[in-house]
């Protein structure tokens, strides 16, 4: 438990100075100015976000094959981290869209795939709240994982194509195309934190999942010897 | 037994069970020709709209028709449970899956058949002209639906809520299926019809990928 302290507690230091670092280190952006600060945050959230959803789709595999619940309860914690980082992605994206492009959303193929995995996830999310049974939970919701992880690739051709192939919206010209090198060295900074972040996350909702799950235990262990025990007690 | 064999039985069980009944075709037959009604309510269009939005019409259509029409596949035998019944068979759980996949995919390009003629009178679209490439397209896409479709349906028909469960798990799983099967079909109700193979491709590597998947995956469905 300790352990926890200690590494949260880092980590809150090094997170104040990522903003700091964001804010007042990183030079300023010829044309976007400030607005452009919460890129720092925007696409490390990203980062973290798609490192989540990896351990999401090894979790799933790795409990089909070993048929151990823990694998079951590292795949919902990273599921609900990711969709947590995603959501500060769809967030700080519209903030920061719309002073640039205008606009506070366009069906561009990156935004469009976000948006994509935010409600896959948010369905797999829903799946697990509608079955009862911890095993079957966590079958079906791996099987539902996986199916979701082989078509993130297709919906990335598909987007890809679909979107070069129609008229571009109204959009800001290639803005990553060179990263000031002060700027790179503060994004892989902030990038590094928010995984860090992401890891602590992840390791605090896998121990809820865990305890849930004994404490699901006990109850049904103290019901059935409260049965055998002849009494009628409702607890 | 051989799969072949026992996904064929499976199929007459489903197709004979229907034909008893015929209630789930007759059902989706109508909601599929309200929902091309309702359509016109909501956008009007003249007819160079209605060949801009016509493939969007018929794959949301089939998409909605199928989230509906996929959920008994796998319901009905938790009902009666004659899903004991299937676990105990000398079948496979491909054989099984498989045989519900071809019989749903019978039953939907039955839909087919009345949909697509109902839009292109309603729409002004004519489609006798590139009607060999459009069966093409729709036998691709439906079989990429009721291959995904069938697996959802045995994991949601075991949840609660199932009939809105399945439209949920079915349908953004479908994006990746439906920008080409929209856009193939598009290309065929353009001023000069070309079919285009880059979104033929996606069609089919959707087709490749998510029926590996569902055999690789099908022994999970019906395990106790």
């Amino acid at each position: 438990m300790k352990r926890y302290g200690i590494f949260a507690l880092i980590l809150t230091v090094l997170m104040f100075f990522a903003g700091y670092a964001a804010l007042f280190i990183a030079p300023d952006e010829a044309t976007m100015h400030a607005i452009q600060r919460i890129f720092y945050f925007h696409a490390s959230s990203g980062w973290a976000a798609m490192e989540a959803s990896m351990i999401v789709f090894f979790a799933n595999v790795a409990y089909l094959a070993k048929r151990d619940l823990k694998w079951d309860w590292l795949a919902i914690s990273a599921v609900e981290v990711s969709v947590a980082f995603w959501t500060v992605m769809l967030v700080t994206g519209p903030i920061w869209a719309h002073p640039v492009w205008g606009v506070w959303w366009t069906w561009d193929w990156r935004l469009t795939l976000t948006l994509v995995i935010w409600i896959l996830y948010l369905c797999y999310m829903v799946l697990r709240t509608l079955i009862a049974d911890p095993e079957r939970r966590a079958v079906f919701s791996a099987v539902f994982g996986i199916f979701v992880f082989l078509g993130v690739p297709l919906d990335y051709l598909s987007i890809r194509i679909w979107r070069t192939q129609h008229p571009q919206p109204v959009i800001f010209g290639g803005q990553n195309s060179g990263l000031d090198p002060t700027m790179a060295k503060v994004f892989f900074y902030c990038s590094g934190v928010m995984t860090l972040l992401m890891i602590l996350l992840v390791v605090k909702r896998y121990r809820l999942e865990r305890l849930r799950h004994d404490a699901e235990e006990l109850r049904l262990a103290v019901e059935e010897a409260s049965e055998s025990a002849g009494m009628s007690r409702n607890l | 037994m051989t799969t072949a064999r026992a996904a064929a039985i499976v199929f007459g069980r489903e197709v004979r069970a229907e034909m008893r009944t015929r209630e789930l075709l007759q059902t989706s037959i109508v909601f599929v020709i309200i929902v091309v009604t309702l359509f016109n309510f909501a956008f009007e269009p003249d007819v160079a709209e209605a060949r801009r939005i016509g493939p969007g019409l018929i794959w949301i259509t089939l998409l909605f028709a199928a989230s509906l029409m996929l959920n008994p596949s796998f319901a009905k035998e938790q009902n009666n449970d004659t899903i004991y019944a299937l676990r105990m068979a000398p079948a496979t759980s491909f054989a099984i899956v498989l045989g519900k996949t071809l019989a749903n995919l019978l039953f939907l390009s039955i839909i087919e058949i009345v949909l697509v003629p109902v839009f292109s009178v309603l729409y002004n679209v004519p489609v006798l002209p590139v009607l060999g490439r459009l069966v093409l397209i729709l036998f691709l896409g439906t079989f990429g639906l009721v291959v995904v479709g069938t697996v959802f349906s045995a994991l949601s028909a075991q949840a609660r809520l199932r009939e809105l469960l399945l439209p949920l798990l079915l349908l953004p799983v479908m994006i990746p299926l439906l920008t080409p099967a929209v856009e193939a079909t598009a290309g065929l109700f353009a001023d000069s019809p070309a079919l285009d193979r880059t979104w033929l491709s996606m069609l089919i590597a959707f087709d490749v990928v998510f029926f590996t998947a569902s055999w690789l995956l099908c022994d999970y469905l019906l395990e106790e």
